[in-house]
């Protein structure tokens, strides 16, 4: 049972690493890699939103919205998966204001650590992507938390990696054009491809 | 006056201030999307309608939505858009739909969405911010389908399916690269078609924080004084 959590975790951090395979959560990956304090506080918020919202989206799914989830309310031909995507995106932004308030007022320095990024998750779509991907794998509760924290991790540790290249970045002479968004660009790329050489490991 | 205004709300986004290579909004789908150009064009059909949908839909109700919980208001407005494309989608093609899969759900959360309606919608009038829609989704659309383009005929020698260069594999001349049909390749050519526009609109480019210092020549060691 272990050994099925492990090879799931471990999956989603390096094989379908979020950001350098399925290149979700890309504009804020961006965005918000130049500095590795900033993309490590951002990481933590996305593995902590990640932990929390794709667990609660699986029930969601598999309690209400699943076809034939309703039957014990006397309903059993009602599928409501096409307000999945309107409840899954109500969830995060929920979740996201709920931990907002709740470490402000209980543990607030980490609260002034994640300051300004903690409401951008809502639209960081690696959030709404692992909850999309999990219900597309059909995940049980027990695995679907093991998925929300390997997305998580995984994303976190890309950004802060990409965010580590950026900072030696910084003293390079580079042309003009390719300066800044340009030449992130091209790392990601390469970054990626690197990633790619996990892709023929099966676990 | 009015009439300029609205041109240039709509061919703006295009080049000068096109969402993906300036303003960095919407990457995630520009990636994933793009290694088959009749796919990618599904996807920027169904993104630049939700994203002037939701610009005309957002600015008529603008006045009424206190600043409190505009997010919300604009993220169900934007979601419900989603879910009628993705149905639609799924009634009339489902081939592609299953091939965009999750990638249609995610243009919630596509920055360009939020970032017109934040950015556009909240201040202006229904008629020029359903423009701007327009606008900032083809400038989307350009970028989407010159990668599609590159990807798909240098990569397995078709555009839309059909076969333009013929392959080494099937008696033809041109062996295939596929490189370029992996993900990872998508950001080298936005990379370079940003040097590209960077080179040309001179204007974009973004300054150095540091910069190399033009003395270059080895410290003169003949000046130093000696310790021994």
């Amino acid at each position: 049972m272990f050994e099925h959590y492990l090879s799931i975790f471990i999956t989603t951090v390096f094989i379908e690493n979020i950001a350098l395979s399925v290149f979700l959560g890309m504009c804020t990956f961006i965005a918000i890699s130049k500095k590795i304090d900033a993309a490590f506080g951002l990481g933590i918020a996305v593995i902590v939103v990640c932990l929390i919202t794709v667990p609660l989206n699986n029930l969601i799914y598999n309690s209400i919205l699943k076809e034939g989830a309703l039957a014990w309310a006397g309903l059993p031909e009602a599928n409501l998966e096409f307000v999945g995507l309107i409840s899954y995106i109500g969830v995060i932004a929920a979740a996201v204001q709920i931990l907002e308030m709740f470490l402000d007022r209980f543990v607030p320095a980490l609260y002034n650590a994640l300051g300004v990024f903690l409401p951008l998750i809502t639209v960081n779509c690696a959030i709404l992507g692992a909850s999309l991907f999990m219900i597309e794998k059909d995940l049980l509760f027990g695995e679907s938390v093991v998925y929300g924290l390997g997305a998580g991790v995984g994303w976190a540790m890309a950004i802060v990696v990409l965010a580590g290249i950026r900072e030696k970045l910084k003293y390079s002479d580079i042309p003009d054009g390719l300066q800044g968004l340009g030449v992130t660009f091209l790392i990601v790329g390469l970054m990626s491809f690197g990633f790619m050489s996990f892709g023929g490991i099966s676990l | 006056m009015t009439v300029k205004k609205y041109k240039d709300v709509l061919i703006k986004p295009l080049l000068e201030e096109n969402p993906i290579t300036l303003q960095i909004l919407g990457i995630c789908s520009a990636l994933a999307v793009t290694s088959n150009l009749s796919v990618t064009l599904v996807m920027c059909v169904a993104l630049t309608s939700v994203v002037s949908f939701s610009n005309l839909f957002i600015s008529i109700i603008r006045n009424y939505i206190p600043s409190s919980v505009r997010i919300i208001v604009q993220m169900t407005i934007i979601a419900s858009l989603v879910i009628v494309v993705d149905e639609l989608l799924k009634a009339y093609d489902y081939e592609t739909s299953k091939k965009l899969s999750v990638f249609v759900g995610l243009i919630i959360t596509n920055c360009i969405v939020m970032g017109r309606a934040e950015a556009f919608a909240m201040k202006e009038k229904p008629f020029i911010s359903f423009l701007d829609g327009l606008g900032n989704g083809l400038g989307y659309s350009i970028i989407l389908i010159a990668v599609a383009v590159v990807r798909e005929l240098f990569g397995a020698g078709t555009l839309m399916g059909y076969e333009i260069l013929p392959l080494v594999s099937n008696g033809g001349w041109y062996p295939a690269n596929n490189l370029l049909l992996l993900p990872p390749s998508s950001f080298i050519l936005i990379g370079l078609m940003i040097w590209g526009i960077r080179a040309y609109k001179t204007d974009q480019v973004e300054p150095n924080e540091f910069k190399i210092s033009s003395h270059h020549s080895a410290p003169d060691l003949s000046k130093r004084e000696l310790n021994v």
